[in-house]
């Protein structure tokens, strides 16, 4: 802690004690994480993890109060608790994917800002003439160690990848970035390019740059790269991908935090930032399993972003009414529900959950296909169905309902595409190929409601929609699922 | 001199080695803690573990500090506004998701 080191000189038993509180908090994340990964704990998980977070700012403020400019201080405070708490409580929950990738943002900006504050600090200390050694001296002598000089940029490099990165990624998610250029900034050899300009200036800003100015003006530069080469990273990668996508990104920001720990001297930003950092990766690597690609591939292949390829090439495709699925529904037994995307973006949650009940009254069997990366996030649509009030033994994942696809009369795929395309299956040259899929066109009958015969995010046909026991209910998935209740009810 | 200048209080340890042993084994709790879970949480545990990012509010409290420039200030109040956000967001957002859930329970 010998950044705080001026105000505790006199007062050991405070640093003492504060340290006790930090180990405290970390104690509370590493239970708070623990709990959250089960689902009757999860709520007092969270808890536990904001507790241990009030502990460690409460502590904080104790140690820092009378030494920063409190107006300054309670100003950033109460602007963030307003913006947090306004987005958090009124965005609504179809649009998390972006509200998360938002905040995610936030927190990887936060350390970058930290460690450029650090920077200017140390620099004007030096222009004071305070600093014991009043000649031009590199950032690692003057910050008292090479570590700090790594810590400094790798706090500024991965907390700028993350800002821009998850704004991207919101941008997506939201629709209002499309494409995969903006320039030449997206291309993988100016990538590269920028990649290798960012370690120069890792290495010059941090061992290299002797004066304040030059110093600051380095590391400032290294930001606006770390910025544009976060743009060029997630720009190419599909919104197909975000899952994945968001998942790293999460675990940048904690390793940003934690070298911003190393910067500060502070375990406790050490210990909540790894464990983000590996809970982060560890999500990651399962959304990369669910599709059966390695984290390399997802980055780097330039995956179906060219996606409108329009609705050609599709033969003997069968539409169909809601009377239609109504009277196929009146003789089901047994019903599957495949949720995508679709869903999510018409809000259609409460209308599904309807027309099951519906269904479940009548003595259907109703159940619900889980694809670990349907939607634009882990557990998208988990969290939607919750949302409608679904009961969470209604839902099923991949491996455990693939078997009973044949056993089942009918499958309405609500608005997904990619997740249940055969290609995946037949197809080795598939971009697809290998994704482990739904496999919906088992049943009797599959019922797919989607607007049109528009390819996914993977921008590939898919051969389910004209299969000889697929019904197309064309049109926006809340309205088709009105439809179909009022004539469910009907009959 | 050098050496003078990693140990951080006399007693002889330079900070970066306790870091490196805290974070290697942060890191290994980390993976350990959640190799298992099941998809109906992923959202909120990524949402949860990314409040929880947001620890960096520690350092950004400190970053308004009396004797800095006022450039420092400037960057240290956005850091302490965004990681507010994060921190505040984060936790509360999550806690909505996991009241979906809970709803059920009580049924």
């Amino acid at each position: 802690m010998s950044f705080f080191a001026p105000a505790l000189a006199q007062a050991t038993t405070i640093a003492e004690t504060s340290e006790l509180l930090y180990m405290g908090s970390a104690l509370l994340f590493i239970l708070g994480i623990k709990r959250l990964s089960k689902v009757k704990t999860a709520r007092s998980g969270n808890w536990l993890a904001s507790l241990g977070m009030l502990v460690a700012l409460a502590t904080t403020l104790t140690i820092v109060w009378g030494e920063v400019g409190i107006a300054i201080l309670l100003a950033g405070l109460v602007v963030g608790t307003a913006v947090g708490l306004y987005l958090a409580v009124r965005v609504p929950l179809t649009a998390m994917p972006e509200l998360v990738a938002f905040f995610n943002g936030m927190g990887g900006a936060a350390s970058m800002f930290v460690a450029l504050s650090q920077i200017s600090y140390f620099g004007s200390e030096l222009e004071d003439g305070t600093a014991t050694m009043a000649e031009g001296i590199p950032t690692d002598a003057l910050m008292g160690g090479s570590h700090f000089a790594i810590a400094i940029v790798v706090s500024i490099l991965i907390g700028g990848i993350t800002l821009s990165g998850s704004l991207v990624a919101y941008g997506k998610l939201t629709g209002k970035v499309k494409g995969s250029r903006l320039g030449p900034i997206g291309g993988q050899v100016v990538n590269a390019f920028l990649a290798l300009f960012a370690l120069f200036l890792c290495w010059y800003g941090g061992f290299v740059a002797e004066t304040p100015g030059m110093i600051l003006a380095v590391q400032l530069t290294l930001t606006l790269v770390a910025l544009v080469l976060g743009l060029g990273l997630v720009l190419p990668i599909g919104g197909a991908d975000m899952p994945v996508v968001i998942s790293l990104l999460n675990s940048y920001s904690g390793l940003a935090a934690c070298a911003t720990g190393f910067v500060l001297q502070n375990n406790l930003l050490i210990v909540a930032g790894s464990l983000v950092g590996a809970a982060g990766l560890i999500l990651t690597n399962i959304m990369c399993k669910a599709m059966n690609r390695s984290l390399v591939n997802v980055i780097f292949a330039k995956f179906g972003e060219e996606a409108e390829k329009g609705d050609d090439g599709y033969t003997g495709v069968k539409q169909t009414s809601a009377e239609e699925v109504a009277m196929l529904l009146e003789s089901a037994r047994s019903l599957i529900v495949v949720p995508g995307y679709g869903l999510a973006v018409a809000q259609a949650q409460h209308k599904v959950r309807e027309l099951c009940n519906l269904m479940q009254e009548r003595g259907c069997e109703v159940r619900y296909g889980i694809h670990p990366v349907a939607g634009r996030m882990p557990g998208h649509m988990n969290v939607l169905l919750a949302e409608a009030d679904v009961p969470y033994e209604q839902l099923f994942e991949l491996d455990r309902i693939n078997g009973d696809f044949k056993n089942t009369d009918v499958v309405i795929v609500v608005g997904a595409n990619d997740v249940c395309n055969p290609v995946a299956n037949t197809d080795p040259q598939s971009p697809i190929a290998g994704m482990p899929v739904l496999n919906v066109w088992d049943a009797q009958t599959c019922v797919v409601i989607k607007r049109s015969l528009s390819p996914g995010y993977a921008g590939i046909k898919n051969p389910l929609f004209e299969a000889d026991n697929t019904l197309m209910f064309f049109g926006d998935a809340k309205k088709a699922l009105e439809d179909l209740v009022t004539e469910t009810k009907e009959l | 001199m050098t050496l003078a200048l990693l140990s951080m209080d006399g007693t002889g340890v330079p900070f970066i080695v306790i870091g490196l042993w805290i974070l290697f084994l942060a890191i290994f709790t980390g993976f350990e803690l959640i190799t298992k879970v099941p998809p109906t949480l992923h959202t909120p545990l990524m949402s949860g573990a990314n409040a929880i990012s947001g620890i960096t509010i520690v350092g950004a409290v400190a970053c308004v500090g009396v004797g800095f420039p006022v450039l420092g200030k400037i960057f240290g109040f956005i850091a302490i506004v965004m990681a507010t956000v994060n921190v505040v967001g984060g936790f509360v957002v999550t806690d909505r998701m996991l009241g979906m859930f809970g709803k059920r329970g009580s049924k």
